[in-house]
């Protein structure tokens, strides 16, 4: 086996503690990139997304897209942020005003907090917490909070049914979503999510454990893409049935601020896939072919990272554009009557395979 | 007999004893007039227990505009442009229907070529209507890609009708006595190049949609109508033949060259919202095959038997007429009196006022995502039901 390059893990937060000593102000500006980057990261990415997602879907439909504004609509997003901003922003009269204000931005927060950890390549991650995993999927549980108080404060029976839907949903698939991320903890033996990369340099989660890597891969995506609201599950919404489902009554930046993190959240959890089973932005090698290898090395990670996530994107973006909608009951029947057992016996399979050393390339 | 006559008091009224296992409470949702997936201004006043539906009451009227009064003040000929705004996805259909009650009522005997237009562009118009529908579909069981995919090919089709009769909605072509227009020179090239796009097409639409799992799943066995139920309510159209029962005009009591070509009636088996999806979609493959029987023998001779400014006064008495639209039974009954140029009367029996009731027997006990796809599956066009 050859020596394989030793990948230096050195996150924002990092720097701004080695710099402390020094001078507290470069600190604090480290403090600050982190900050200001991860909220100029989600308000570019929001718009990247919609853009990709108008573009993929009109491809999808034999049509064309956004084509006016700017070069093929490139400039589009903008110009439906600004709209966004400058709508009236109308609460309705027997709202729970307070809430109904707060539910946008706590949508978001679950979001955002995610992002802090994610390692998107060795000197690209805002901070490297030791429990990493179980940060992202007790964080990531914030959103649905959103979700349940915009459609309760709206005060409108179609916002009502669903939050509860949206409720019923996301409690469910996240014990799924869990359930495939254990495995891969398991083989790693870590929580950590640079570790997690790291532990992959020999090769990717989703194929060097005999079926249970790819089958946790397939349980996480279906169940994520229930967790994150979107076709085939996007029942909460279910434009066709309720309107808009909890965001009925939504207009504005309230409503553009559901919508944001909705695209975030669809990267969150391909980026969070990419990282856990397709070896994140660790490149991609073939056992001892130093030149291919060496050639992958080439390509920097932080490249990786955004190839491995857009492909996930795309992934779920195709599920959307082609699949309908399932209904509530067949939504429940799938989580707890298939993917729960299956995630069950998975995970315990995974636990016979680490215990009996019989993932590929051992250590 | 007894006939119970439950009134909207009584159907708005929370059941006594819940059926439902839970301790939960009923609760009242207007759904519409204004909703996605109400097409248009129709409104269903919902019993919900959770998300079961527990009744359903359809509450019309929301874009009544007297039709059949109007009628009375308007010559014949202008009542042609009105048949075109009840079902606008029929519009040749509708125009044939009054067209033939007035042939009726004038004994006019129109020719081979006047017949056969006719019945190719009623056959076009019924598989454009259905492609509206099969795209509808979809979009109301949350699949967005089949609504754009109907839409693509419905094109081909509106071109064909808008470079012969000059429109895209409301065409208005046929004509007491004939047509409006004679065809245009590159009709039949058109019509069998479309052929030949749109059989493949047909199959594309089974992969994207008849062949997805959950399609199975939201469709199979959802929103029985059992035949009886069918024949008793009214329902006509491809809403009866996918319960079972073999009753269309075309074949009934043909009309125009229906029984000059051969084809086959659609016939579901059990009556649930998979078999209305089936009825219509084969009803496409026997359209298109209609067309082609039709399309190369189209009869020399003239297109308007009448002279273009004539008014029209039929004799005293009243004229009916019927045909088998793409959603099924329009009836059009005519009342002269023998001295105006106006018709005394006219009464409409439009397919879809009685399509609609047969939801409020096979949506309850379903959930809301079922009533949409079961309303979806009526085809339901609301002008036509209010007229």
């Amino acid at each position: 086996m050859n020596e394989t390059t030793v990948w230096q893990v050195k996150t924002i937060a990092q720097r701004a503690q080695e710099a402390l000593p020094d001078s507290v102000w470069l600190s604090a500006g480290y403090i600050a990139l982190g900050l200001v980057g991860a909220g100029a990261f989600v308000a570019l990415l929001g718009m990247v997304l919609i853009y990709a997602e108008r573009k993929i879907a009109a491809h999808f439909q034999c049509r064309m897209g956004p084509m006016r504004v700017g070069w093929h609509g490139i400039l589009q997003s903008i110009a439906d942020t600004l709209k966004l901003l400058l709508k009236e922003d109308i609460v309705p009269e027997n709202a729970d005003k307070l809430l109904h204000l707060i539910a946008p931005f706590l949508c978001l927060l679950g979001a955002l907090l995610t992002i802090a950890v994610l390692p998107m390549s060795p000197t690209l991650q805002v901070a490297d917490v030791n429990i990493g995993v179980l940060y992202i999927s007790a964080v990531s549980g914030l959103g649905v909070l959103g979700l349940l108080v915009a459609g309760w404060s709206s005060n409108n029976k179609w916002s009502l049914i669903g939050a509860m839907r949206a409720g019923a949903q996301i409690v469910s698939y996240e014990l799924s979503a869990t359930l495939a991320l254990l495995v891969v903890v398991l083989l790693s033996g870590t929580l950590q999510l640079s570790k997690i990369v790291e532990s992959q340099a020999q090769g990717w989660w989703i194929w060097r454990a005999h079926g249970v890597g790819i089958v946790s891969f397939i349980i996480f995506l279906i169940a994520s893409v229930a967790e994150i609201n979107r076709t085939p599950f996007d029942i909460a919404e279910g434009e066709s049935e309720l309107t808009a489902g909890f965001h009925t009554e939504y207009s504005g930046m309230r409503f553009a601020f559901f919508f944001l993190a909705e695209f975030i959240n669809m990267f969150i959890v391909s980026a969070v896939c990419s990282t856990l089973f397709l070896g994140g932005w660790m490149p991609f090698h073939i056992g001892n072919l130093a030149g291919f290898n060496g050639i992958m090395d080439l390509i920097p990670p932080g490249l990786w990272f955004a190839g491995k996530t857009s492909f996930i994107i795309f992934l779920i973006m195709w599920f959307r554009w082609t699949f309908p909608r399932l209904r509530v009951d067949q939504l429940m029947k799938l989580e707890w009557k298939l993917l729960l057992p299956i995630g069950f016996v998975n995970l315990f399979a995974a636990a016979v395979i680490v215990l009996y050393n019989l993932y590929f390339f051992p250590k | 007999m007894t006939i119970a006559i439950r009134t909207l008091e009584d159907l708005t009224r929370p059941s006594a004893t819940p059926d439902s296992p839970l301790a939960t409470q009923e609760y009242f949702v207007n759904m519409g007039p204004q909703h996605p997936s109400t097409h248009g201004v129709l409104k269903l006043l919902l019993k919900l227990d959770g998300e079961t539906v527990r009744e359903v009451i359809p509450v019309l009227g929301y874009v009544h505009r007297g039709m059949e009064k109007v009628g009375e003040h308007l010559g014949y000929r202008q009542f042609v442009h009105m048949s075109d705004r009840m079902d606008y996805l029929s519009a040749l259909m509708n125009n044939w229907a009054v067209s033939r009650a007035v042939e009726t009522a004038m004994k006019i005997e129109t020719n081979e070529r006047i017949e056969t237009i006719r019945t190719i562009m009623a056959e076009l118009q019924r598989i454009q209507s259905h492609q509206l529908w099969w795209g509808v579909f979809g979009m109301d069981l949350g699949a967005f890609t089949p609504f754009l995919y109907g839409f693509r090919d419905r094109e081909h089709v509106t071109d064909i009708l808008e470079k012969t009769t000059g429109a895209r909605l409301t065409m208005n072509y046929i004509q007491p006595g004939g047509l409006m227009f004679d065809l245009h020179p590159d009709f039949q090239k058109e019509v069998k190049e479309f052929i030949a796009y749109f059989r493949p097409k047909l199959k594309e639409y089974e992969t994207l949609f008849s062949e997805n799992v959950i399609v199975h799943k939201r469709v199979k066995g959802v929103g029985v109508l059992d035949a009886k139920t069918a024949i008793s309510i009214g329902t006509t159209g491809p809403v009866l033949r996918a319960s079972g029962v073999d009753y269309d005009l075309r074949k009934r009591e043909p009309y125009g060259m229906y029984s000059k070509v051969k084809f086959e009636v659609a016939l579901g088996t059990t009556g649930d919202t998979w078999d209305r999806y089936q009825v219509r979609i084969e009803e496409m493959k026997q359209s298109l095959s209609i067309i082609e029987q039709l399309i190369d023998n189209i009869p020399e001779g003239k297109t308007m038997l009448m002279k273009p400014g004539a008014k029209i006064k039929p004799p005293e008495g009243i004229s009916y007429s019927h045909m088998e639209t793409a959603r099924g039974v329009l009836g059009i009954m005519l009342v002269s009196d023998g001295k105006d140029h106006r018709p005394y009367r006219i009464h409409l029996r439009t397919p879809n006022y009685n399509n609609i009731w047969s939801i409020t027997h096979t949506a309850p006990g379903w959930r809301i995502a079922d009533l949409v796809a079961i309303l979806s599956s009526l085809d339901i066009v609301v002008p036509d039901m209010d007229r």
